[in-house]
Order: structure tokens, then C-alpha cells, then sequence
């Protein structure tokens, strides 16, 4: 497979298939009835001014071009949609290449990557569209040996005719096939039959990532393109009362210098522009910009008083409940054994290691963006508002991402791009340095949760989980709270709701200015602390081993065959007495994942973290050695969480600006991470997300086993426990 | 201003720039040779790894006066076609991700292996510790660098 690391216009893509030679081109879009999917001809599709969420097409030399409507930020979409088209086509996986689609929402449906949503979203209709494709090239081969199509097969990129043994290839059948009606209700392969899918296939995207050639944000450059750097308002919500540019304009290169800003959930955060023709004259430029800020009324925003805060709606009891079932007090009162407990998580910065950056032209009536982007739709429809300009005249390109995470779905730094270069009317690349990215957010929301329990007779007689902190659903003014309060659950699972008779889930949403958003597995990153901490809390007080009482409580085949596997896998029954185990299990954008956390001390009386064994089932799954890498990386990310970084505030601005304060977790703290994901017939799962939320209370549970430490407060240092 | 000439992967390249320019902005911005990457500008993530004179360098707090007239070797010199040992290991463990940080990554780890081509898990981690990866691929760094030490014999 080749990738290119380019953008194309279906419009461009469709004259160049036909430039090529007869060609055969399927895509397919969602009906207005929802689940049906319909795979069409992207002609029949233009005629009838339907767009189409993706599509392929084969040439006359055999090759199979897809057009790719999802970033690629680490995640190995880049492999694992090809993986699913490849396998219903019956074609080598050399054979087909790949380009990034634009942003068009119309044309693609959501493009947001994010939710761990990538291949739960489309592997039934992208297995449809492989299909279809060889179907039709099956029928154009029968139609030309006159023989049934029952009596022909597609294998390896050639259509077989049984009796005779001709082969015909692709390439020679495209014209024929194009010419047919996509058939409906194709049939689909046993996944026992699978050939490509579930296969531990190497990412096509790597050769690229190991010689310097991929193309990121920061790498892209258009001719005549300005550089520019921000000074932005360390307080978030200041704006700028005046500036003093007269030394800044003396740095050779410095072009113009403006007050700018960038919109933040329909909050205008000011800053001030310098703009260079060569980014380093930019940053220095900056560097001696005088800017007065009014940010009155926002410098006594700090950690303590948030924390504060959010304790003391917890304390005062005020709550938007969520979710009830019996009646919680009076169980609770009832129970043999009762427990309570707080958690607290830190607000968290996204650092991925390609700080953001954005390139933006805008011309008379149009606006062309390239960068690290996860959200190319949602940018579109935000950038034709900002300009007043029709969505389709904004076309937004998509490079390889350096990392995501949520951070790069957001719309703000394409906003600012797009609003420097309208200024300057030029191209520009607007560079945030490694600073602007670890103190500007937004970033997740610190969270406090104060969970109580009931024990009677070894079960769980009564729970309640409240949760306070700000809420990510309700960043824009006016936004309606009961409507996001369903974030209180997330990370929880299922089968509880019906073993606990009686519970009580609610959240009490902290109003503050800091902008928040979501963070690698957004609220399951933080709840799973809390719920699987507690979970283990319970089992203790009710007398059993950790992984039995869960057992106990999940009657579902699905967590009884996750737990026996994590039991087997993890040597939990045989563990020795001079180590820590500790187990949790969360559920994260329908998939499950369990984890098994071994900690234990070196000579010096140290802990160090020995081993995670990890079982995911995420249901229908492409390549296990992608689910395990997402995995490792997970496990890693949630690892910094826990031990390592933290964003703190004081007088209103963030503490940690660089990887100097906020210190990343390394290769020296990385443990060994064993990966099992089960084989089953469930509907894809997340696969992105869904492991890191269970690493740290795994980790804290184990921590306790071997210590008798309960840590309830994030970040700890493991080297102080 | 003033003119500099680096020799980058045996070619000389004459720039006239800021001598206290880190030499990560002129790689990236003069000469044009995006592999080398922009992380943190103070030496701490390893993003930016060359190899000045065959030893890693953090370019982005290195000015291009005490890179001039020095051997460069930037991920683009590693090889011409992806067969450096250490290039084939990392395609072998499957090692990048998003692949932001592996250009530092790789250049720490075959400038490691040339010192020393046997590294045991502690070489490994004190000679890699300097280089953040965000995706968390540290487990199968460890493994490439010893495929990669393999291969190399």
C-alpha cells in the first residue's frame, strides 16, 4: 500500500480516474432511514446530488485508490480501514493506497476523529463497500466467459472461473464492472474466512515515521507562506489594553504586529500577532513585545480555590441527579458496613508532541487550511461562520497529526490562523510553541468525587457516586446542564445497574472561566479512578478478593469470560505475597478493558511497577497489534496522569509551561505491558480510548495490596509511596 | 546576520542567519529538511535529536555558530532507503505511532548503538530517557534497539 500524504476533491478524484482509463468507483452515503447502507456509483451520486461518505476506486492497472475521511494521529486508521476494504475486495493490501479526504461534512458524515469512533463507526458499511466492488467485478467476469456468477470467485485482485481455471484481472474487468448496478445485499464474509482482518499486519504509514518524510502540520509550506506567533493572555479570558511593538518591529524578518484573537467556545480570547517571514525571527520578535492586559476579576483563579469549591458543593449536597434505582439513604443507612470516600483528579494538559500549529489562506471568497486537524468538518462549519462565506468555499487539509487526543478537534488555532492571515492577506503558518501549548488549554477538568457505599453479606447493598468539576458539554453560554449530566457514569459498568439494588449517580458542575475540554477518554479518564478505587474499597470491607467480588457483581458471559481470562493470564490465584496485584476494569466507548497492575519494592524500599496485563475486548476488531500498541500507549498516558504531571493555577494563569515542570512520563518509568484482546461476534468497540482508564486504579489498588496505602488524590509520586 | 556554512548529511549548505538561531531552525526553515522536529525548545524532550560530529545533540538549544564547519547528520543522512539497522528494527517492533517524536528517537538510538552495539536495559534506558514519546511507545523502543543491536552484527 502506498500512502499519500495528500488531500483530493471527490470532483478532482473522479476526473482523475477517468483520466486513468476506465475505472470502477463505488462509494457509499448514509439514507435519511439511518442504518441502511446504500453503495453507489459516485456519478449516479453526482447526478442525483447525493454525497457520499467515502469511496474507492479501481483502475485499469488493478490499483485501488480509497479516499480516507479520518485523521491519522497515531491511532492507525491510515492501516486498519484499508485492512477492512482490502479484505472484502479480495485484493493484497499492497494494492491499495490511500489519500486523506477534505473536510465536508455533507460528504462524509461526521469526520471527527474521536470517541475511539474510526472503525465502530464504519467497519459494517466500508466491509459493504469491498463487497459491492467485488461482486460487480465477479458479474463482469461471468458476464464475459458466458458462464453463472455462482461459478466464479474473486481471489487476490483476479476473478477465478471454477470450472476452466481462466482468471481474469481487476484491472481488465473495471470498464465491464463499471458499467453494472451495484448489487444489493451483498454477502460477507465468515470472519473464520478472514484473510487480512484480525491479522497482526504491519502499518503502511511506518516507513514514512522512521525517514523523516511524513508530512506533519509544522512541515507543511506553501509558497509565499508568513510564520506567526501569538502572545496570548497568560489569564485566558484578558483582553489586550495596549501594546508596545516598537522593538519587536526591529527584528529583521518581523512584518506586521497585530492584536488578534481566537475564539474559545464563543469566548474571544485576545491576543497579539507577530508576523514574520521566517518563524524564528517571529519567536524572537515576541520575545520583546511589551503587551497590557485587562484581565481584572480573574487573578485570584487558583488551584486550591477550585478544589475548594468543588468540595464544598459536594459537602452542601447540591446535585443534578442522573440516575437513581431504590432508594439510596435508606439502604445506605441499613447497610452492615458502610464506607465513604473522596478522589480527586488534576486539570491535565493534552502535550501532544506536535504543539499546535495551523496554516490558513484566505482570499477574496475563499480560505484553504492545512494542519494537524481531528476535526476538519466541525473546522469548516466554524470557519465559514467566522468569514461569512458558504461551508464548501472553505477547504480544509488534513496532514498526519502529531498526536491529538481530543486537543486537535477543537476549532480555535484554525479560527486564529484563518483570522492572521486574513489581516495580512498571505498564507501563514501560526506556530504555538511548546508554552503556549502546556498553559493555554483547554484542558481536562480536575474532578472530585465522593463516592459512598453499602456492604451487606459480602454483596454491595448500596452506592452513590457524585460528581463535581466542570463540565465539558456545557462550555457555551446557555448550554442546557441536564443535558450533559450523563457523564457522571461513564467509565462505569453496565451489569452493575442491575446487581447494586440501590444506587444514586449525580453531578454538581463546577461555573468557572478555565476552558476545559475533553482528554483521551474524556470523563472515563477520571471516573474510573474514583469508581474502580472504591470498587475495591467495597470488596475489602465486604471480606473478598478484589477480582472475585467483581465477579460476583457482573453477571454477564461477556465480563465473566473478561475476568477468567485476566484471572488466567495475570497468575491472580498464584500471586506471591512480596508484590502488590491490583485489578480494575472499566468500560469505555463500548469496549471493555480490564487490567492487572504488579508493583513491588527494590532493595532502596522503592515501588516500581513490575508488570500490566491487560484484556481488552472491543468486540469486532481489525489488527490486535494496533489494539496492542494503542494499548501499551494508553497504559503510559494514564501512567503521567497519575504519577507525573499535573496543570496547577495561581493568580489565574497555569504553573507548568514546559516538559521541565510538567514532566512527562519517560522510558525509564514505562513497565512491561502484556496485551490479550478476546475473540468474539459483539459490535466493534473503541479502541483507542478504552485503555487507559482502568491503568491507574489498577495501579493504586496495587499499591494498597502490597502497602496498605490507599491514594485517593492524583498525581502521587511512586517514589515518595 | 552573518554567513554560516553547516554540512548537513555530507552536503555544505552556506546560510546567512542570526548566529544564536538553534540549529533546529535552520535545518527546518533554510535548509528545508523537516525530519528533525520542533518539541520543546529547551532540550528536553529529544524531538529535535541530530548528530553533530556522531554524537546526539539536542538542535534545538544548540546555536548554528557551534554547529558550523561540523559534521550534521539529520534522520534524512541516516540512509537513503529506510536500511539503516536501526531503521529496519523500528519497522520490525512496529515501534511509531502518531511518529511525531521517532526522528529524535531514532537518532538517540543509532548514536547509542555506536558506542555501544550491545546495550543491556539500562544502557538503553539512561541513553533514551532524554527522548519524550507522548503515544508511550518506550516498551517497543526497548525492543527495536535490540533487534537493531542484532542486526547490526
Amino acid at each position: 500500500m502506498e500512502t499519500v500524504n495528500q488531500s483530493i476533491s471527490r470532483r478532482k478524484f473522479i476526473k482523475l480516474s477517468s483520466l486513468t482509463g476506465a475505472a470502477l468507483s463505488l462509494g457509499f452515503y448514509t439514507s435519511a432511514e439511518g442504518e441502511d447502507i446504500q453503495i453507489i456509483k459516485p456519478e449516479t451520486a453526482e447526478n442525483l446530488g447525493i454525497e457520499l461518505n467515502a469511496w474507492i476506486s479501481i483502475d485499469s492497472s488493478g490499483k485501488v485508490t480509497l479516499t480516507n475521511h479520518r485523521a491519522e494521529m497515531g491511532q492507525g486508521s491510515f492501516q486498519s480501514v484499508p485492512q477492512i476494504i482490502a479484505e472484502e475486495l479480495e485484493v493484497d493490501m499492497e494494492k491499495v493506497s490511500i489519500v486523506f479526504a477534505q473536510g465536508n461534512p455533507g460528504k462524509y458524515g461526521s469526520q471527527v476523529t474521536g470517541g475511539s469512533s474510526t472503525i465502530r463507526g464504519s467497519y459494517k458499511k466500508l466491509l459493504h463497500l469491498g463487497a459491492s466492488a467485488r461482486e460487480m467485478l465477479i458479474e463482469a467476469a461471468a458476464n464475459q466467459w458466458k458462464v453463472n456468477k455462482a461459478d466464479c470467485y474473486a481471489e487476490n485482485g483476479f476473478v477465478i472461473n471454477k470450472s476452466s481455471g481462466k482468471k481474469l484481472g481487476y484491472g481488465e474487468l473495471v470498464a465491464e464492472a463499471s458499467k453494472l448496478t451495484p448489487p444489493k445485499n451483498v454477502p460477507l464474509k465468515n470472519p473464520k474466512e478472514y484473510k487480512i482482518i484480525r491479522k497482526p499486519l504491519p502499518r503502511q504509514d511506518t516507513p514514512a515515521k522512521v525517514n523523516g518524510k511524513a508530512i506533519f502540520g509544522l512541515d507543511k509550506k506553501l509558497p509565499g507562506m508568513m510564520y506567526a506567533v501569538v502572545e496570548r493572555s497568560p489569564r485566558f479570558i484578558g483582553k489586550v489594553k495596549s501594546f508596545d511593538d516598537s522593538t519587536t518591529k526591529k527584528i529583521p524578518g518581523v512584518k506586521h504586529v497585530f492584536k488578534t484573537s481566537r475564539e474559545v467556545f464563543d469566548h474571544q480570547f485576545e491576543g497579539v500577532a507577530v508576523v514574520a517571514n521566517n518563524l524564528w525571527a517571529a519567536i524572537q520578535g515576541r520575545k520583546v513585545l511589551k503587551v497590557e492586559w485587562d484581565d481584572s476579576g480573574f487573578e485570584h483563579y487558583n488551584t486550591e480555590q477550585l478544589y475548594s469549591k468543588m468540595k464544598d458543593q459536594l459537602l452542601k449536597g447540591e446535585l443534578i441527579s442522573y440516575k437513581t434505582m431504590g432508594n439510596f439513604s435508606a439502604a445506605y443507612e441499613k447497610a452492615e458496613k458502610k464506607l465513604e470516600a473522596l478522589y480527586e483528579t488534576p486539570y491535565e494538559s493534552h502535550s501532544c508532541m506536535e504543539p499546535l500549529n495551523c496554516i490558513a489562506h484566505v482570499k477574496e471568497d475563499s480560505c484553504e487550511i492545512w494542519g494537524p486537524i481531528q476535526g476538519p468538518d466541525w473546522i469548516q462549519g466554524d470557519i465559514a461562520k467566522a468569514l461569512n462565506l458558504a461551508p464548501e468555499k472553505i477547504t480544509v487539509n488534513m496532514t498526519f497529526l502529531g498526536g491529538g487526543f481530543g486537543r486537535k478537534a477543537f476549532t480555535d488555532y484554525p479560527y486564529e490562523a484563518v483570522m492572521i492571515s486574513k489581516e495580512i492577506k498571505a498564507p501563514v503558518q501560526v506556530v504555538w510553541t511548546r508554552e503556549d501549548d502546556t498553559t493555554l488549554g483547554p484542558f481536562r477538568p480536575g474532578m472530585v468525587y465522593q463516592c459512598k457505599g453499602g456492604v451487606t453479606k459480602g454483596s454491595i447493598a448500596a452506592f452513590e457516586t457524585r460528581m463535581a468539576g466542570q463540565n465539558m458539554g456545557t462550555q457555551n453560554p446557555g448550554a442546557d446542564k441536564m443535558a450533559y449530566n450523563d457523564n457522571v457514569v461513564e467509565g462505569f459498568l453496565e451489569p452493575y445497574f442491575n446487581s447494586i439494588p440501590h444506587y444514586s449517580f449525580g453531578d454538581t458542575p463546577l461555573e468557572s472561566p478555565m476552558p476545559v475540554m475533553w482528554w483521551r477518554s474524556v470523563y472515563s479518564s477520571t471516573n474510573g479512578f474514583a469508581f474502580e478505587s472504591f470498587i475495591d474499597e467495597m470488596a475489602l470491607a465486604a471480606d473478598k478478593d478484589p477480582l472475585d467480588f467483581r465477579r460476583q457483581h457482573l453477571h454477564n458471559p461477556r465480563y465473566q469470560d473478561l475476568i477468567s481470562k485476566l484471572e488466567e493470564v495475570s497468575g491472580w490465584k498464584s500471586r506471591g505475597k512480596n508484590s502488590g496485584y491490583g485489578v480494575a476494569i472499566t468500560e469505555c466507548f463500548s469496549s471493555i478493558v480490564g487490567e492487572v497492575v504488579k508493583v513491588s519494592k527494590n532493595a532502596e524500599g522503592k515501588l516500581k511497577i513490575n508488570k500490566v496485563w491487560v484484556v481488552m475486548d472491543c468486540g469486532w476488531y481489525v489488527n490486535p497489534d494496533i489494539i496492542a500498541a494503542q494499548v501499551e500507549g494508553s497504559i503510559v498516558m494514564a501512567l503521567g496522569a497519575a504519577t507525573k504531571h499535573a496543570t496547577h493555577f495561581a493568580e489565574g494563569k497555569a504553573v507548568e509551561r514546559n516538559f521541565d515542570t510538567y514532566k512527562m512520563p519517560r522510558i525509564t518509568d514505562t513497565p512491561e505491558v502484556e496485551v490479550h484482546v478476546m475473540d468474539n461476534e459483539e459490535k466493534a468497540g473503541g479502541v483507542g480510548e478504552p485503555g487507559l482508564p482502568p491503568f491507574t486504579p489498577a495501579l493504586t489498588n496495587a499499591i494498597f495490596d502490597l502497602t496498605g496505602k490507599r491514594i485517593r488524590v492524583l498525581p502521587f509520586n511512586l517514589e515518595e509511596v | 546576520m552573518a554567513s554560516f556554512t553547516l554540512k548537513i548529511n555530507n552536503q555544505p549548505h552556506t546560510i546567512e542567519a542570526d548566529p544564536a538561531m538553534p540549529l533546529l531552525w535552520a535545518i527546518r526553515d533554510i535548509v528545508g529538511l523537516t525530519g528533525t522536529k520542533y518539541g520543546c525548545g529547551i532540550a528536553q524532550c529529544g524531538a529535535c535529536t541530530v548528530h553533530l560530529n556522531g554524537n546526539a545533540i539536542r538542535s534545538c538549544s544548540l546555536p548554528i555558530k557551534a554547529a558550523a564547519g561540523k559534521d550534521i547528520t539529520t534522520i534524512e543522512g541516516l540512509s537513503e532507503d529506510n536500511s539503516h539497522p536501526v531503521q529496519v528494527a523500528w519497522i520490525k517492533e512496529q515501534v511509531p505511532q502518531c511518529g511525531y517524536c521517532q526522528s529524535g528517537q531514532i537518532m538517540s538510538a543509532a548514536a547509542l548503538l555506536k558506542r555501544n552495539p550491545n546495550p543491556t536495559d539500562k544502557d538503553i534506558d539512561s541513553a533514551m530517557q532524554g527522548n519524550i514519546c507522548r503515544c508511550g511507545t518506550y516498551q517497543r523502543i526497548r525492543k527495536a534497539i535490540k533487534t537493531a543491536a542484532q542486526l547490526h552484527q
